[in-house]
């Protein structure tokens, strides 16, 4: 099925992130190492140092520096790449912002990872829940074979002249990053001319010229200006109109990568798993994804219209999509491993929620906390969800909206 | 050598229409590197008084690429764009042979919350050239006070109060602290002297790896004095050795000319009341509650003074 | 300054400038102006290099030191240090 020559290694996830990084010709790296993402900076030094790959490795002082350097070098007309997790996203959260602002296309692996306190470095979505507003497109991969695809395709799309929109590629720390998985990675070259090389959009000069988007001595450019309240908004606006755009560029990239590699990940958006004629559905991001497939395999041996939906890409929000999988289900469970303290729910479950509200069906929906910190979620609590889903579906209506799946009481 | 003909027929790369107030001793400073810059350079700017008061967008003042990303990544993003040209370099995607790296930041973006950024791009030895421009407190905010601040100074966070009078800690030594870091070239330059800033920006920019300098910029509004003053006091500060002039050039300490004046002959080193009257900032201290204050900066002025003058290798028959 | 301001759709992206500070004339700020005794005047272009504004240009053809008061903010740095006393500051619409 592949057009291009595939071989398979055995690497976990952070190994092959550092690998897709590695193939995509990435000319700057500067990255600080957290756990779990520490073999991504680990095993790219490697490859540095071993001559393997042209790239400008900046062992930079902290996560704020990390993002701040990927920033500027990618205006100066750099590929760059960083990873990093929990903590140390939440150090960068000021230049996360910045970094969409300014339109810097840079790809940052995120091994997602509990914020503390108490300081735990385990799975859990709080790190990357708390970018959602920033702008950055975000994808999240369920294995690391989607680690490895996600982040080659993210180069295009953060790079695409009229999209320059940074990209998270989201993988569950630990479950995905330290885990070893058979992974197809395709030829260096392929890998590379896939990627190819950046273009730049043009922008009007103070001197009222068209000059490429970069910072160059022959094209002066001033970037990063002051805005007041005249300006701002329409700044922001524009960032919309181009997440808005998108979908059909995460679509274009998504279908070309699967016709050379054969893999694919749902439509790019969402990955259904056996919605067509499910009556009870679970939403989840990541590894999660994965066991819950397996109940619902269970579930449907034994005539259970069971079926789960894995949200791929977060931002931009797959609004129909969401809709148009949920479109007879009965009840809805929302499973977020993070949560919104204070919020009724978790954000993955504000989400879905409202974007369901105006549908005709307007299913039920409840939500899960669970995972938290790396708690494991075992098949036997996600059969116990879809149980509660059934009494839902037969009762007509819900007796509570949120719980907390596999705390101990 | 170039002329000041030639250096005054050069086209301003920061122009006028800036927004800075009358008499700013940073814009002069700003004007002096502008001057100095030898080839493409491109310049990154931390969140401050120059930054905010020359690009109100859509405005700007900057002839040469110019960005500006937070407060404290004036160093971080020097290094970002320092390695991107690097790579682009090697892989045949940039035009120039050699592309310069300023990095711009006030005492706020320097001494405090950009030091982590400044001290790590420091010790990876990136080549850039970090210039400070030293108002002494942060002023786009509103004059508070910053580990750059003087002793005594009296800033909107350290207020001469009727029981603390101004500021009671000490200027952070921010240019030692370059040097401790050991890196090719540090200096100090003061707006008062535009010939040795000049100079010493050139050398900064030639340097192979990181160089610091360190500028001596007077505000007339945080420092209240009146706006025409901003250059003599910018020299007052060098003849009473508030802030002297020296560069360190691989390890080695060189005191610069204009100090170095004041050194072989005592008699010039005016009294540091004479640059402390001539600002409201420091009034209270002529109070004679708070006077002996004035006697606790002198003998911290001449005790660094006479410590630098041994670093130096310069020796003086003392007064 | 009020004029039709540009819309989202018609700005570049990111927030690059678009209008050189030049457009923007600080002229109108001061109180006060220099005037210049080009007989006292050696034109030793001091006032050049410590002028924050870049308001005292040098002209080449006319070899001579030139006042840009579209810029000029009063400051009187010019006038405390020129070197011959050869500028005074007069209030702004006297003489």
């Amino acid at each position: 099925m592949a057009t291009v020559q595939q071989k398979t290694l055995p690497l976990n996830g952070d190994e092959a992130v550092a690998y897709a990084a590695k193939q995509s010709d990435v000319d700057v790296v500067a990255a600080y190492p957290i756990t779990p993402q520490t073999i991504i900076v680990e095993k790219f030094s490697e490859y540095v140092n071993n001559g393997e790959v042209d790239t400008e490795f900046v062992c930079v002082e902290s996560e704020h520096s990390a993002i701040a350097a990927c920033l500027t070098a990618a205006l100066t007309g750099a590929r760059t790449f960083t990873a990093t997790a929990s903590a140390g996203l939440a150090l960068m959260h000021e230049m996360v912002y910045v970094t969409a602002g300014c339109r810097a296309p840079v790809v940052m692996a995120v091994t997602n990872r509990a914020l503390s306190a108490p300081i735990n470095i385990h799975c859990d979505h709080s790190d990357a829940m708390a970018e959602r507003d920033s702008g950055w497109i975000q994808i999240w991969a369920e294995n690391s074979q989607e680690a490895y695809d996600s982040v080659i395709q993210a180069f295009r799309i953060a790079e695409h002249p009229d999209l320059l929109t940074p990209v998270m590629v989201n993988l569950d720390g630990f479950f995905l990053s330290h885990t070893l998985e058979n992974v197809k990675v395709s030829r260096d070259d392929d890998v590379k001319k896939f990627v190819g090389t950046r273009k730049f959009p043009s922008v009007i000069d103070a001197e009222g010229k068209r000059v490429p988007f970069k910072l160059d001595p022959d094209n002066p450019l001033t970037m990063g200006p002051l805005d007041l309240p005249d300006y701002y908004f329409e700044h922001k606006r524009q960032q919309e109109e181009a997440i808005r755009f998108a979908p059909k560029i995460i679509k274009e990239v998504h279908d070309e990568y699967a016709r050379l590699t054969g893999r694919r990940y749902g439509n790019g958006f969402v990955d259904a798993y056996r919605l067509e004629d499910a009556e009870i559905a679970t939403v989840c991001l990541g590894s999660a994804a994965g066991t819950t497939k397996t109940v619902v395999d269970q579930l449907r041996a034994k005539g259970i219209r069971a079926g789960v939906l894995r949200i791929r890409t977060l931002r931009p929000l797959p609004v129909e999509d969401i809709v148009k999988n949920f479109g007879n289900m009965k009840a809805i469970a929302v499973m977020d491993r993070s949560n919104s303290v204070g919020g009724h729910g978790g954000p993955l479950f504000h989400e879905i929620r409202h974007v369901l509200y105006d549908t005709q069906a307007h299913p039920n929906v409840v939500n899960y906390i669970y995972g938290l910190g790396g708690r494991d979620m075992p098949q036997s609590i996600i059969l116990q969800i879809y149980k509660d889903l059934q009494e839902i579906a037969t009762a007509g209506k819900v007796k509570k909206v949120v719980q907390f799946a596999g705390v101990r009481e | 050598m170039v002329t000041i003909k030639e250096l005054a027929e050069k086209p301003e790369l920061f122009t006028s229409g800036h927004r800075a107030c009358a008499g700013c001793g940073p814009a002069v400073a700003l004007r002096l590197i502008m001057k100095a810059l030898r080839g493409p350079t491109i310049v990154t700017n931390a969140t401050g008084c120059m930054e905010v008061v020359s690009t109100i967008y859509p405005y700007t003042s900057w002839k040469i690429p110019w960005v500006h990303t937070a407060f404290e990544t004036a160093a971080a993003n020097a290094s970002g764009i320092e390695a991107a040209l690097k790579a682009l370099k090697r892989k045949n995607r940039l035009k120039h042979e050699h592309v310069d790296v300023i990095a711009l930041a006030g005492d706020g973006g320097t001494y405090d919350i950009g030091i982590q950024a400044l001290s790590g791009a420091a010790e990876r030895g990136h080549d850039f050239l970090y210039v400070l421009y030293d108002n002494e407190a942060y002023m786009n905010t509103g004059i508070q006070r910053s580990g750059g601040t003087p002793y005594g100074a009296s800033t909107t966070t350290s207020p001469a109060g009727t029981v603390i009078p101004g500021k009671v800690q000490y200027k952070k030594p921010i240019a030692e602290i370059m040097v401790a870091h050991e890196i090719p070239y540090v200096a100090t330059a003061s707006i008062g002297y535009w010939q040795d800033m000049v100079t010493k920006v050139q050398k900064g920019l030639a340097a192979e790896g990181p160089a610091f300098l360190h500028v001596f910029a007077p505000c007339p509004r945080g420092w209240r004095y009146d706006t025409s003053k901003t250059i003599e006091i910018a020299r007052l500060a060098v003849e009473t050795c508030i802030f002297p002039l020296w560069e360190n050039v691989n390890g080695e300490y060189i005191l610069s000319p204009q100090s170095k004046g004041v050194a072989l002959k005592p008699e010039r080193k005016k009294p540091v009341t004479e640059y402390l009257k001539m600002q409201r900032r420091f009034a209270h201290l002529f109070n004679p509650k708070f006077q002996q204050m004035l006697g606790e900066i002198q003998e911290d002025i001449d005790k660094r003074w006479n410590k630098l003058l041994k670093k130096c290798n310069v020796t003086i028959t003392k007064v | 300054m009020s004029q039709q301001l540009k819309g989202w759709k018609d700005v570049s992206i990111a927030g690059v400038c678009w209008k050189p500070a030049t457009d923007y004339h600080t002229g109108d700020w001061r109180t006060f102006k220099p005037s210049r005794d080009s007989e006292k005047c050696t034109k030793c272009l001091l006032c050049h290099m410590i002028c924050p504004d870049a308001a005292i240009k040098w002209n080449k053809e006319a070899q001579d030191i030139e006042f840009d008061y579209d810029f000029c903010k009063g400051c009187g740095i010019c006038a405390n240090e020129c070197p011959v006393k050869a500028i005074v500051m007069v209030q702004e619409g006297g003489e």
